[in-house]
């Protein structure tokens, strides 16, 4: 018997999946949620073509504590391959259950039945009865053991993506939306020093003070800003001293780790002698939501209901339990979308920002909002890495193959199990929490070393993970992890190895590449884009080395009296297996190939002593509609294979086809992210 | 007490003329369209439509709207609200309602803009999921109708 997907095993009850309303409607509760990544309509496709029914028919109901399965977090790509199986399998357990019934029910043989949008007839009798008829607010009772045959694979319709109706036309429906009557508004006041001198508001507004934490807020938001821009300015906090040389200290103290077959262990790290090496590296990269994180919070009679956009509410719970005192039985959280995350932003400390502010005034709902100088300042961000790759070539053939990447944590959610708790207010408040001392990850494909190891085949490969404890700024998951910087360099040392040895880099690349899949999107780019001639570079990769395979060639413009580099094209070409979505799928290797590149043209947080300097939208510039090329993009679809997580998978390659294309179009290597013209004119200095 | 021309009627409101636009028009008015991006007039996702023109509103006071009229997505009913919602030309939707607001200002002056005219009226507005190829291909596609 084939095994239940993981999600089912966790949560083996039928009914804590699927329900049908006595309306016809049917239920489908999920763990995990929208980020504007497409999810709901993905899911909602797959449950219509397993129950076979319209997918209007579909109702989500997404992310509540108590209420949906424990689904842990949104990320990682993982939400198609691990939630869409449940679905897929619960729905199709739903569907069987519902025709043996209807077999029953009709007196016909079950093979006689025919379903139409949720109707059953037969062959056997012009009688039909509907899936409400039979389990119209009636529970399944059924615990899952094992897995049954799914629908046929065949192609999932095109709809417009459920989520965006209401987007379009202005409606409420993001967490700053929220509202309630008598309702406060509120904003903390934070800095990264400690608290010296508290500057007390004015006007009608309240303040909360909690060790440092502090929070006002009124029933007026205008005065609410007000009050927290003045008691920021003159208020006056200790400088937080912060250590400023970021590629130094990575280069600096570390726990090294050998990967073998993709796995970190502490062994000694062999010091091979490399004929060839290079050094490249990315700076610390924010998620830059759009939107500022916010929360909303009621706490009365000793319980706490909370409204946020946190990619893991399940594991949310616990510790706001812990840092307010309560029983974790009295903390509710509502998953609500927040403007785009990529990753883990401001989300959860904004959630437990708004739970204390809540406890302060108890029976009053809060929304509590970031203002954007916080959200550039406070939220966790992608970290620097530097990756120091080497070869041994003989005969233009790479014999040895060295790859090794030194990085702080990629990943610090805050998770239950842990003598700390990673969040910002608790670090606060009186007496504070401490904070979880960075571990390094030693599973497959996590964090540092995601896509370190190569998708090419060479005779000696030595991969090294390099984990730097302290790094001056917080940092966690940013999009993709480590994979954008190791496939980055990848990519980059490919094109530099395959220069040096006078091939070509599409044959240099395919002459190591084994897996027919990874072949034939590397072939699709290259046809897709009518060839590599001219300012153009390639990039590809296998995200986390078992999901969507995404290879991009990109072609750019650089000007030689600005040294400014632009993007003209993108051409895209992935393979992520089954495809439940197309436009939904190409639509998030389109947006991951364009914020790659707003990341490697752009992007780098600044900071100094007293902390960071990239404060708003002037100081941390992110890419312009000017700046946009033509992007263009072939998926290969395998109906009969498993679907691939693909929403990181084209964030590497196209890091790599950029620098591989600034290189075609003028001969200079930019090894440090970001390619700036600064930045271009010290690599070309450099190179000379 | 102020009076606002808003999708057009007649709104009488209570509030003083130096607040900034954006909280009567969200939390007194209950326009939600209008997002709170950064209150820097840095990122476009607060805009409306001011006497037809593309204008923010997180950062000018209420006053500056008062005798003019404001239009917001509520009610707009734009061709170009069904072309993004067809073509998915949308990732988390923060950001959508400037573009909205800026392609309408466009659309109204100039029906057949072209690629140049388009981009540049949207490049105040960020969108950092990277749904701008998709947005700008629906929007080339709309001014050639």
């Amino acid at each position: 018997m084939k095994e239940l997907p993981q999600s089912l095993r966790n949560t083996p009850e039928l009914d804590r999946w699927v329900a049908v309303r006595q309306d016809g409607k049917i239920l489908v509760y999920v763990g995990k949620v929208e980020l504007g990544q497409g999810i709901l309509t993905a899911f909602t496709l797959i449950a219509a073509m397993e129950l076979s029914v319209e997918s209007k028919r579909i109702e989500l109901v997404t992310a509540r504590t108590g209420i949906t399965p424990n689904e842990g977090v949104t990320a990682g790509s993982m939400s198609i391959e691990t939630t869409g199986a449940a679905i897929r399998q619960a729905c199709a357990w739903a569907r069987q259950i519902i025709l043996e019934a209807a077999s029953q029910y009709l007196t016909v043989s079950l093979e006689s039945l025919i379903v139409r949008d949720g109707v059953v007839s037969s062959s056997e009798t012009s009688d039909l009865v509907s899936y409400q008829d039979l389990f119209g607010g009636r529970p399944f009772n059924k615990h899952l053991e094992f897995s049954i045959d799914e629908m046929s694979s065949q192609s999932h319709p095109k709809i417009v993506r459920i989520d965006l109706e209401p987007k379009v036309r202005g409606k409420g429906v993001f967490i700053h939306d929220k509202s309630w009557a008598n309702m406060l508004h509120a904003r903390v006041v934070r800095s990264r020093g400690q608290l010296v001198d508290l500057f007390p508001p004015k006007g009608k507004v309240r303040l909360f003070r909690n060790g440092d934490f502090i929070a006002i807020c009124g029933t007026d938001e205008a005065e609410v800003v007000d009050a927290q821009t003045e008691v920021l300015a003159r208020s006056t906090w200790t400088s937080p001293n912060l250590k400023v040389d970021v590629m130094e200290q990575l280069k600096g103290t570390n726990e090294a780790f050998l990967l073998r077959d993709g796995i970190p262990v502490r062994e000694d790290v062999p010091d091979p002698v490399l004929e060839f090496e290079r050094q490249y590296s990315r700076p610390y990269l924010m998620h830059g939501s759009i939107g500022p994180s916010a929360a909303a919070a009621i706490y009365q009679n000793d319980r706490i209901v909370i409204w946020c956009s946190s990619q893991g509410i399940e594991l949310l719970k616990p510790l706001i339990a812990r840092v307010l005192s309560i029983e974790i039985d009295s903390v509710s959280i509502i998953y609500v979308q927040g403007a785009g995350c990529y990753g883990h932003n401001g989300a959860d400390d904004v959630a437990l920002d708004a739970a204390l502010t809540a406890q302060a005034i108890p029976g009053r709902h809060v929304l509590l909002k970031w203002t954007r100088e916080q959200e550039h300042m406070f939220e966790p961000y992608g970290p620097a890495m530097i990756m120091r790759m080497g070869a041994n070539l003989m005969g233009g053939d790479i014999t040895d193959w060295s790859h090794d990447v030194a990085s702080f944590t990629h990943v610090s959610r805050p998770a239950p199990g842990r003598p700390g708790i990673d969040l910002l207010g608790s670090t606060e408040v009186d007496p504070p929490f401490p904070s979880n001392e960075p571990k390094p990850r030693l599973g497959r494909e996590v964090g540092i070393h995601r896509n370190a190891l190569p998708l090419y085949s060479f005779e000696n490969v030595r991969v090294v993970k390099r984990f730097v404890p302290r790094s001056p700024l917080r940092t966690s998951a940013l999009r993709s992890l480590g994979a954008h910087g190791n496939v980055f360099a990848i990519e980059s040392f490919m094109d530099e190895l395959a220069i040096h040895s006078g091939k070509d880099p599409f044959s240099f690349r395919l002459k190591y590449i084994q897996d027919p899949r990874a072949r034939a999107v590397l072939r699709s780019v290259v046809e897709l884009a009518g060839g590599l001639e001219g300012s153009r570079g390639l990039g590809i990769a296998q995200y986390k080395n078992q999901q969507c395979y995404a290879a991009v060639i990109c072609e750019v413009d650089v000007n030689n009296d600005t040294a400014a580099i632009k993007a003209k094209n993108i051409w895209i070409a992935a393979d992520a297996g089954r495809v439940v979505d197309l436009d939904g799928l190409t639509n998030q290797l389109e947006g991951g190939a364009i914020q790659a590149l707003s990341w490697c043209l752009k992007e780098a947080v600044h900071f100094d002593e007293d902390g960071v300097t990239s404060v708003d939208w002037d100081t941390y510039p992110i890419i312009r509609f000017s700046e946009i090329p033509e992007v263009t993009t072939v998926v290969i679809d395998h109906p009969k294979e498993r679907s691939l997580g693909a929403g990181e998978a084209t964030l590497g390659p196209t890091a790599g086809a950029l620098g591989n294309a600034v290189y075609a179009a003028c001969g200079v290597r930019v090894r440090d992210l970001p390619m700036t013209s600064q930045q271009l004119r010290k690599s070309a200095a450099v190179s000379l | 007490m102020i009076s606002l021309d808003i999708n057009g009627s007649i709104t009488e409101v209570e509030t003083t003329d130096d607040v900034p636009a954006i909280f009567v028009l969200r939390n007194v008015l209950d326009i939600k369209s209008v997002k709170l991006g950064c209150g820097l007039e840095q990122c476009g996702s607060c805009a409306v439509l001011l006497d037809g023109e593309p204008t923010l509103t997180c950062s000018k006071a209420i006053g500056d709207f008062v005798g003019r009229t404001i239009e917001t997505i509520e009610q707009m009913q734009s061709p170009i609200q069904e072309a993004l919602l067809q073509g998915n030309a949308i990732q988390c939707g923060y950001c959508i309602n400037g573009i909205i607001v800026a392609a309408e200002g466009l659309f109204r002056r100039d029906s057949h803009p072209d690629r140049a005219t388009i981009i540049r009226a949207l490049e105040p507005h960020l969108c950092r999921c990277g749904a701008h190829p998709r947005i700008i291909r629906v929007l080339m596609e709309l001014a050639s109708r």
